[in-house]
């Protein structure tokens, strides 16, 4: 029993339903895996040792009982630090929110907790979910797992390479234009992004409302569909979350024969694809078609402008929703200051890093009087286009397949001093986010030995139809190993 | 300012010449004609919902000041608006 943290969920709740482990073993021999791995990945800003302790003897309690057992009982979860546990220092990778301490749960934690799972701890991320590397966090960078000198990817980097080191089972992230998928691919692992609506967003530390979506990683696509099962659905303290009751497992081995998939012209001739990332996203391609899958060549015209236009709704809507940081009901407070408006300048001035700073010049210039027209109401026309093109898209095809990062993990600082370079790593995921589709990334091969991500994306709703495509391709990868495998795992 | 990051004059030039370059490429938005079409205000058709007009319980007043840099007899404390008389 020495490799029980390599388990999946699925595998780790059989054997504790069958009592052959308990759950208090089985935190055991991931607390060790993660003392043996985070000096060198750096995955969790905190761990909640005790809190896992209590939440492992309470699983013990209703396994042995029977009683309120399902999926996630007794499973080790690790938490993006933007999600609020209650009494949990929570930091959304901030050192403005140092020391924080939320009253209540989020939702999606409240769910998890309600279903018996283990809080391992709060994962590292970018300083309010801004970025693609993990690299703007206040605390540090995480490392990828599989080569420690390249990023995990962002913004989730801690969520997903905690799911690729072993240190965790499952884990939760957000995604607000790619923070889920791109991370997942760089770290090759499974990430999924629901529908805009899934996943109640209470007590989230918002970064763009009209965007921001919670969602899983896991080793596996089943075991992602179980933790976004266990965290759907309505939510009466998120007006936003919907009442779309859906079957995430039923569907899953359903294959893939018969089904038109999209292959969308412009997502392989964009700007900064590496020749190794597409031959490997090619290769997937005709896998599926060997499995019975019908290649559709479809067209996403805007395309191109999806990174325009994602880059003045998000920034707009960050700058409103960080106004709130104020220093006088919680977070940090510069004690500097003799009056109140230099308390704010100087909270804020040493509170918010580079890029959060960077995003709120950006959204307020965006949202300014003057500017409304040209900016923000300009890029919410281009979104409706961006929207449409999947519409249109979707007449032809039943799901759309594509590589989720045009590049494969790069090394730590390469792109830290050229804003727009990084975010030309979202340029894959972020019109989907626009759209508020479901988007689905796994393995599939790899690129100078490091993982390449496949991103399978669905119209709105039909998250379980992701999955399945995504979970028919995975037990092809199983049946048909790569030569060059995956990295450290 | 109207965001009160207090920049520093030094860190002026630095974030400009990122910012500009970043505006750059918003601007490729300007070779799209979208005089007919409708913006988006929320890309998942959403229904107002209404609950029934009743308190639930919230936060206690301790609970909703646990998190304040300073607090005293119940009130957030902050700093005075006009600096003090020297």
């Amino acid at each position: 029993m020495s490799a029980l943290h390599e388990e999946g969920l699925v595998q780790l709740h059989r054997l504790l339903v069958d009592r052959e482990v308990s759950a208090a073993e089985v935190l055991d021999d991931q607390l060790a895996a993660i003392e043996r791995r985070e000096p060198e990945v750096h995955a969790y800003l905190r761990l909640t040792d005790e809190l896992a302790r209590a939440q492992a003897a309470e699983a013990d309690r209703r396994l042995a009982a029977g009683d309120g057992v399902g999926a996630l009982t007794g499973i080790p979860v690790a938490l993006k630090d933007v999600l609020c546990v209650a009494g949990v220092e929570t930091t959304a990778g901030s050192k403005i929110l140092r020391g924080y301490r939320p009253p209540t749960d989020a939702t999606v934690v409240r769910r998890l907790r309600e279903a018996g799972a283990v809080f391992l701890g709060m994962t590292n991320c970018d300083e309010f979910a801004m970025g693609s590397s993990t690299e703007n966090s206040s605390y540090g960078p995480t490392r990828n797992p599989v080569d420690a000198r390249r990023v995990p990817g962002g913004s989730s980097g801690g969520s997903a390479a905690a799911v690729g080191a072993g240190e965790a089972v499952v884990s939760l992230g957000t995604d607000t234009g790619g923070s889920i998928r791109q991370p997942a691919a760089l770290c090759g692992v499974v990430g999924v992004k629901p529908t805009y609506g899934r996943v109640s967003r209470f007590g989230l530390i918002a970064f763009a409302s009209s965007l921001d979506q919670v969602g899983p990683f896991a080793r596996s696509v089943a075991d992602a569909a179980h933790v976004l099962q266990a965290i759907s659905g309505l939510d009466p303290r998120d007006a936003t979350s919907a009442d779309r009751p859906a079957d995430l497992l039923g569907e899953l081995e359903g294959g893939v024969e018969g089904m038109r998939l999209g292959v969308p012209r412009e997502y392989f001739e964009i700007e900064g694809m590496e020749t190794g990332v597409r031959v490997a996203v090619e290769q997937a391609l005709a896998a599926l078609e060997r499995a019975g899958a019908e290649l559709v060549e479809v067209s996403l015209p805007h395309t191109d402008y999806g990174l325009a236009a994602y880059y003045i709704i998000a920034p707009a809507e960050a700058s409103s929703n960080l106004a709130r940081f104020d220093s006088v009901r919680y977070g940090m407070r510069d004690e500097s200051a003799t009056n109140l408006l230099e308390t704010y300048l100087r909270t804020r001035r040493h509170g918010f890093g580079p890029e959060v700073r960077r995003r709120v010049m950006l959204g307020t210039y965006a949202l300014s009087a003057g500017y409304y027209d040209a900016y923000y109401l300009k890029a919410q026309k281009v979104r409706t286009l961006i929207a449409q093109d999947f519409t249109a898209a979707f007449e032809h095809c039943d799901a759309i397949v594509s590589a989720t990062s045009p590049c494969v993990a790069f090394p730590l600082g390469a792109k830290t001093e050229d804003p727009l370079q990084m975010y030309l790593n979202d340029v894959l995921t972020l019109p989907a986010s626009l759209a508020g589709l479901p988007g689905v990334s796994l393995p599939c091969g790899s690129s100078w030995n490091l993982p390449v991500g496949l991103q399978v994306l669905a119209p709105q709703w039909e998250d379980a139809r992701a999955l399945r495509v995504a979970r028919a391709f995975e037990a092809l990868q199983v049946s048909q190993p790569q030569p060059s495998g995956e990295g450290s795992r | 300012m109207l965001a009160r990051l207090g920049l520093e004059a030094e860190e002026e030039d630095y974030y400009a010449q990122q910012l500009s370059g970043i505006l750059e490429h918003i601007g490729r938005l300007g070779e799209l004609d979208t005089d007919s079409i409708k913006p988006t205000a929320q890309a998942v058709p959403l229904e107002a919902r209404l609950r029934q007009d009743q308190p639930e319980p919230g936060l206690t007043q301790e609970q909703a000041l646990a998190n304040a840099p300073e607090r005293r007899s119940g009130f957030f404390v902050v700093k005075a608006i006009q600096d003090p008389e020297p």
